[in-house]
């Protein structure tokens, strides 16, 4: 493969970000800005905004890799990320917003009006954050290692980079700006070497999967995944999918900068239609590459989409769409990982350092210099991670953060959202539990290699007894202390419902 | 009577003529200004009186079942997939045109079912909002 093509399309995707970004940056001014881009982004340009920055690099590459190797049953990775964006609507939308809270610690402390939650909050943006960065610079040094043979740790280090010059420089204003330019830029890359790639097919006889091998890689619950127990995997997939959406830190931050509830909501359906958008296509890749190269190995199937262009058409036309898609790919790692990074970075500004710097500078910083400072922290810690940890494999993952998020934010969510006896020890009891059993479950895949029966099922997904178990503990103990029910429960119940054309109090 | 204006225009027209169609009977928009000397919702709900609280926790209920009834859509329809295709296994091989149709369906028709779903809550959602801001909203 010429690396030339490859390199001028990340190339251009970095300084257009970073262009972008300083643009932004002109705009930035308070800490409103930072966060929430003053309140001023309209529902569509939001809908891109999250589109953009929900496309994460498990999106991009891993699905048509996970198609590639395992075939139907990972077709159910896009339809539970899109589908997470239905519970949320649902479920949050419109009370998140209303709660007019910048973080999720924010929203946790406006509603169980507890310190000790926020705190715990706190603990679990950065240990999901960090999660799910930790991919994203994965795959952006699997990427660029593909397409120009650079070695695996410089990928990641270029998007780290330029991810925290854009963040630490501009904020959310001009991440919200950047954000949506990449959904375009990434729908962009993956739909035009599809179709070019679909033409060639057709040009062929369009011929079939070569399945005759695996014939049941083409039908559903066909257990290739590893799982001994499909049904239970797919159910707790999706549970996980659907479920944890909401509980990721930066698809909360996108919601506080809708003007009201109703746009949230309404912003949210267009999110959806963005979304099944792109989604048609990475499984396309992953079926080509059945048909025209059969024989990856296992470990390459993260690159299955950079690769599948010049197995199929001629040198220069194969190169360029190959250039094409390593630049989408390299958007999607830049703007997922400034989403987290703003919101992991919003996080420890707030709740760690800032009180820590005042003390040692007796007060002699701006706010501006702490978040910057925090930004620098938030992508350091993954960074190294990323250097020591194996990969796993980019969608399998991000699905881990996923369970983590669904096992904590969700209970936290859905029943401050809805529950008015949910107590602050019901909430934290829940937080806790939730968090540990799934933090376990993860921590055992990663580390401890694949586990044979029900128990290696019950670990590698486990979503589906986490989340019930970690609603129980809170609705229980919740049962059990009435007494420690927050005192302005009514009040905020009527801020998180009511429509804000009502002139209502909401303190 | 029979042509009465207050009579509701899709009221159906054969009737037996001994049981009259009930017409229900409620004052129109423009009467609500007889209310204005009267205490404001807004205020029942500021200060949590026990009537503030009725028109709250049915704002939510509302909102509630109509979420509930999305997601239980949603868990039968897409929740029922796996289901099928474990205990009819033709549907694991079926094909339509030249493609399997777990295929067709968990790669495309998803994806509109998913944007139809999520428009028809959200008018629903704001519906019951505009209804609740009616009610309570009148000064």
């Amino acid at each position: 493969m010429n690396p030339a093509y490859g390199v001028v399309a990340i190339v251009l995707v970095c300084t257009v970000t970073l262009a972008i970004g300083a643009f932004g940056l002109r705009l930035s001014r308070t800490t409103s800005d930072f966060y929430v881009a003053g309140r001023t982004v309209t529902p569509y340009r939001n809908a891109s905004a999250i589109g953009g920055e929900y496309l994460s690099a498990a999106s991009f590459l891993g699905i048509a890799g996970l198609v590639y190797t395992n075939g139907l049953d990972m077709l159910w990775f896009p339809v539970g990320y899109t589908v997470g964006y239905v519970v949320l609507l649902v479920l949050v939308a419109a009370p998140l917003r209303r709660s007019g809270a910048y973080t999720l610690p924010d929203f946790a402390e406006a509603r169980l009006e507890s310190t000790v939650i926020r705190r715990l909050c706190s603990v679990l943006v950065v240990g999901i954050g960090w999660l799910y960065l930790l991919p994203q610079l994965q795959g952006a040094g699997l990427a660029l290692g593909t397409v120009t043979g650079a070695p695996t740790w410089v990928g990641g280090l270029i998007v780290a980079v330029v991810v925290v010059a854009n963040v630490a420089a501009g904020g959310m204003r001009s991440i919200t700006l950047v954000q949506s330019v990449q959904y375009w830029v990434k729908l962009t890359a993956i739909a035009v070497p599809a179709f070019v790639l679909l033409g060639a097919w057709v040009g062929d006889g369009a011929p079939g999967p070569a399945a005759a091998r695996e014939a049941k890689w083409i039908e559903p619950l066909n257990g290739i995944a590893g799982q001994g127990h499909p049904v239970y995997a797919t159910y707790s997939l999706l549970l996980a999918l659907a479920l944890g959406t909401m509980g990721l830190p930066h698809v909360l931050v996108r919601f506080y900068t809708n003007p009201d509830g109703k746009a949230a909501r309404r912003t949210t359906v267009t999110v959806v239609a963005l979304l099944g958008a792109f989604y048609l296509f990475p499984p396309l890749y992953g079926v080509l590459g059945r048909v025209y190269l059969p024989d990856l190995a296992s470990g390459a199937a993260d690159t299955l989409v950079l690769r599948l262009p010049g197995a199929m058409v001629p040198d220069r036309l194969g190169e360029t769409l190959s250039a094409v898609l390593a630049g989408g790919a390299f958007a999607a790692f830049l703007s997922t990982a400034s989403g987290l990074t703003i919101s992991v970075a919003g996080v420890i500004d707030q709740d760690l350092l800032r009180r820590r710097l005042g003390r040692m500078t007796g007060d002699d910083f701006t706010v501006a210099q702490g978040f910057r400072l925090a930004t620098v922290l938030s992508v350091l810690v993954p960074y190294a991670a990323s250097r020591l940890i194996e990969p796993v494999g980019l969608a399998t993952m991000v699905s881990l953060a996923f369970a983590v998020a669904a096992s904590t934010f969700c209970p936290l969510l859905v029943l401050g959202s809805w529950w008015r006896g949910l107590s602050t020890v019901g909430a934290a009891a829940g937080l806790v539990v939730g968090g540990t059993l799934a933090a376990a479950a993860v921590g055992l895949t990663i580390f401890a290699g694949p586990i044979p029966g029900w128990p290696g099922a019950l670990l590698g997904q486990p979503a589906a007894w986490t989340i019930p178990i970690a609603f129980a503990t809170a609705v229980v103990v919740s049962l059990a202390t009435p007494s420690r029910i927050p005192r302005h429960t009514a009040r905020t119940m009527v801020r998180l419902h009511t429509p804000e054309d009502l002139a209502l109090d909401r303190n | 009577m029979s042509s009465g204006p207050g009579r509701p225009p899709e009221s159906p027209g054969p009737t037996p003529s001994s049981v009259p169609a009930r017409v229900r009977v409620t004052s129109t928009r423009r009467d609500a200004a007889t209310r204005r000397d009267l205490r404001p919702l807004t205020r029942d709900i500021d200060e949590q009186s026990t009537l503030g609280e009725v028109y709250m926790a049915g704002l939510m209920s509302a909102q509630l079942r109509l979420a509930l009834r999305v997601l239980a859509f949603g868990a039968v329809g897409l929740g029922g997939l796996p289901l099928l295709f474990l205990f009819v296994p033709a549907t694991r091989t079926m094909e339509i045109g030249r493609f399997p149709l777990p295929w067709i369906v968990l790669a495309v028709v998803v994806y509109p079912v998913a944007i139809i779903v999520a428009r028809v809550y959200v008018r629903a959602s704001e519906r019951i909002e505009a209804k609740f801001s009616d009610v309570v909203g009148r000064r």
